[in-house]
């Protein structure tokens, strides 16, 4: 069964088999279950690039995981993506899916990432440090509403 | 100047850490050269022409004489015993060993240095006014505003592949000095103009390169407390907007015009609302620890009038120190003190280079002269901001004997000039010869000061590190078929009036440069009237009467 880092830790992926949907096809769904939607299940959905948080805003309450798929590891938009679903007030799973790498983790994670599904066959514990390569930040991020300058001793 | 606590030390200290491990898994074969290659220029790591570069950050411009001791030290010990400093106020190193990289930088750590953003799609050095907190003409000192920008920008994790490099100036004077017209963003410190209270107003969208472009004005005025909060909202816009799909157009300059200036500062305003008055919006508390850094040294009390008069008694007895004093020192806002820039624009040594033993005796005079700090200037020169006027003499002595007395700042002979073909990867031609080549036709110092203030900039390439389209004379390394060619621009400007230059005509072979830029300045000097700079002359006659000289 694939792994993936969830919450700082190698697990079984826990949506393993599910359908990610588009945005558009979130859209539809959401449209047909009315009022029915509160209550159905939670629901994954897949973003890429070009397509913002702003495209499911009316549907966060009823999603379990968004992943944010990245075409090349350059792409920051992703990172904005995740910072902005967080201010929106999403609280499910984040994931970063595609092509980012080992090394961009800990940034992610301040991002509102919690999720890291590799494409290639990484070596998952070992790719767990990278998460940590810091352990002090001067900006407010997800992980950390305050500045540094309001937590300096 | 700012001083590290423990939090500072130690996130310099873990991406030191960072760096050596994700160095020793390139080594290893572990992380491709295409995963490595923003790891390394988000360390200020190039490969070029011949070797790596290193870029060392040098924030806002400002240099303890201690840290330039180990600038000199790391230059002695990992390169070739001398480094260069750029125009955007950092220090290069030509020759350091890729391996040798993090040892590098945990000697910089270790004097509170680092070369984080350097390079890369990222928010770069916050760059600004050398004479910052002494000029005569300040309204507010930039410095503070710099680091909080510096801690802002510092590994911040949603802006760290931009599309493109992101660089941001600060000025807080009557004179730009920060070229604050040519940069991503540029702040300007302003009085409101109804409660005279001093905030930022915010340009957006200059830069030079491929496509120069003067900044267009975002915001007239903001509070102070919203800086960090505006510029986020700037960059999260830019950073979800900028093209991404070419190199040439991905700069938020090319955004700033495809999006027009009213609909981006709309998308900004929307942005910000969302974040305006959030935990980022600056502190009292914060803004007085950052402005407590800069404070004023304890200068010495002294007799102004007697100390004047003995000046101009030393300078009319020995007229190469007369024309130092004239030509390279500056108003300083203190009665008795004088601003003093050092130009590294010796002819025979490359535009900012500057060896490991300069650097240490600059640094002894820092010592002794100027209260133990040193600034990088975006021309490529040195200040001492400190000194006592009975004191010039002295130091100017000093100078003289280590051949860093060149009265030339400001001058035709003060050339900025990019490293070029010499070293750099990217340049179409080679700059530093064409700078020693000027420098030697023009070594008559007093036709150089009839001249009258005039900045020459050479880029080897369009990336434009020489900032050639803001010289009043720009000078641009192209390629033609496999050969180096030369492309000349008149009336640039890095003043508030910012201007960009005009292409003059067709280029030139690189040997016929010093002939082109001679007959360039007998145009001037024939049309000029007394009061005219190179400049004012140019504006008023335009490009023709220079055209018609150098292609008759």
């Amino acid at each position: 069964m694939p792994d993936v880092i969830k919450d700082g830790r190698v697990v079984a992926d826990p949506w393993q088999g599910q359908n990610l949907l588009t945005p558009q096809e979130l859209n539809a769904s959401g449209a047909l279950l009315g009022a029915a939607a509160a209550d159905a299940a939670p629901v994954a959905v897949v973003l890429a690039p070009d397509q913002p948080p702003s495209t499911i805003e009316g549907d966060l309450n009823r999603l379990g995981l968004v992943a944010i798929n990245f075409p090349v590891f350059t792409d920051g938009r992703c990172f904005s993506y995740a910072r902005e679903l967080r201010e929106l007030g999403y609280t499910g799973e984040i994931r970063a899916t595609g092509k980012f790498i080992r090394d961009q983790l800990f940034f992610l994670q301040r991002c509102g990432f919690t999720a890291f599904q590799f494409e290639d066959d990484a070596n998952l514990e070992d790719c767990l440090p990278s998460l940590t390569d810091f352990s002090e930040s001067y900006q407010a991020a997800a992980d950390q509403p305050e500045p540094l300058f309001r937590r300096r001793d | 100047m700012y001083v590290y606590d423990q939090y500072d030390q130690r996130m310099i200290d873990e991406r030191v850490n960072q760096y050596r491990d994700q160095t020793r898994r390139f080594l290893d074969g572990m992380i491709s050269e295409d995963e490595f290659l923003p790891l390394r220029l988000h360390n200020g790591l190039y490969v070029q022409r011949l070797a790596p570069m290193l870029r060392i950050a040098i924030p806002y411009g400002m240099l303890s004489s201690r840290q330039l001791r180990k600038l000199a030290q790391i230059s002695r010990d990992f390169d070739k015993g001398y480094a260069h400093f750029s125009t955007r106020q950092n220090l290069q190193l030509n020759w350091p060993e890729l391996a040798e990289v993090p040892d590098i930088l945990a000697e910089l750590a270790s004097v509170q240095m680092h070369a984080v953003q350097t390079s890369g799609s990222c928010i770069r050095n916050t760059t600004s006014d050398e004479y910052a907190g002494v000029a005569a003409d300040e309204l507010e000192d930039p410095r503070p505003w710099c680091e909080l920008i510096r801690q802002w920008s510092t590994l911040h994790p949603e802006f760290a592949f931009l599309p493109r490099k992101f660089k941001i100036a600060v000025c807080g004077a009557e004179q730009d000095r920060a070229a604050i017209h040519t940069h991503d963003i540029g702040l300007e410190l302003v009085p409101h103009p109804e409660s005279g209270e001093i905030g930022f107003k915010v340009l957006v969208g200059g830069g030079l390169g491929r496509t120069p472009v003067i900044g267009s004005v975002i915001c007239d005025w903001l509070e102070k407390k919203h800086l960090i909060t505006y510029l986020e909202a700037i960059l999260r816009v830019y950073n979800q907007l900028g093209r991404r799909d070419n190199k040439y157009t991905a700069r938020i300059k090319i955004l700033v015009k495809a999006m027009g200036v009213q609909a981006f500062r709309e998308r900004v305003e929307a942005e910000w609302v969302r974040l305006k008055d959030g935990p980022s919006t600056l502190t009292e508390a914060e803004i007085s620890r950052c402005q407590g850094f800069f404070t004023a040294p304890a200068y010495r009390h002294c007799d102004a009038a007697a100390v004047t008069a003995q000046l101009q008694a030393q300078a009319a007895g020995n007229k190469r120190f007369g024309n130092w004093l004239q030509r390279n020192t500056v108003d300083h806002r203190v009665a008795g003190y004088r601003i003093v820039n050092i130009a590294l624009k010796a002819t025979g040594y490359a535009p900012g280079d500057i060896s490991d033993r300069h650097m240490e005796a600059v640094a002894d005079l820092a010592d002794t002269y100027s209260f133990g700090e040193v600034r990088t200037t975006h021309q490529q020169n040195l200040v001492l901001a400190d000194v006592a006027q009975e004191d010039l003499y002295e130091l100017w002595q000093k100078l003289d004997g280590l051949g860093l007395a060149i009265a030339n700042l400001g001058y035709l002979t003060d050339i900025i000039c990019c490293p070029g073909g010499d070293f750099c990867a990217l340049a179409n031609a080679k700059s530093i010869p064409v700078a020693e080549a000027i420098q030697s036709r023009f070594d008559d110092m007093d036709y150089v000061y009839d001249l009258g203030p005039l900045d020459l900039n050479i880029s080897g390439c369009m990336n434009a590190c020489g900032h050639h389209h803001i010289g009043h004379i720009g000078v641009l390394g192209v390629d033609k078929k496999g050969a180096e060619f030369y492309q000349v621009s008149l009336g640039g400007s890095q003043a508030k009036d910012a201007s960009i230059g005009k292409i003059l005509g067709p280029s030139f072979r690189r040997e016929d440069m010093p002939d082109v830029i001679e007959k360039i300045l007998a145009t001037y000097v024939n049309l000029r009237t007394p009061e005219e700079t190179f400049l004012d002359t140019y504006r008023r006659v335009g490009l023709d009467p220079y055209k018609e000289r150098v292609y008759a």
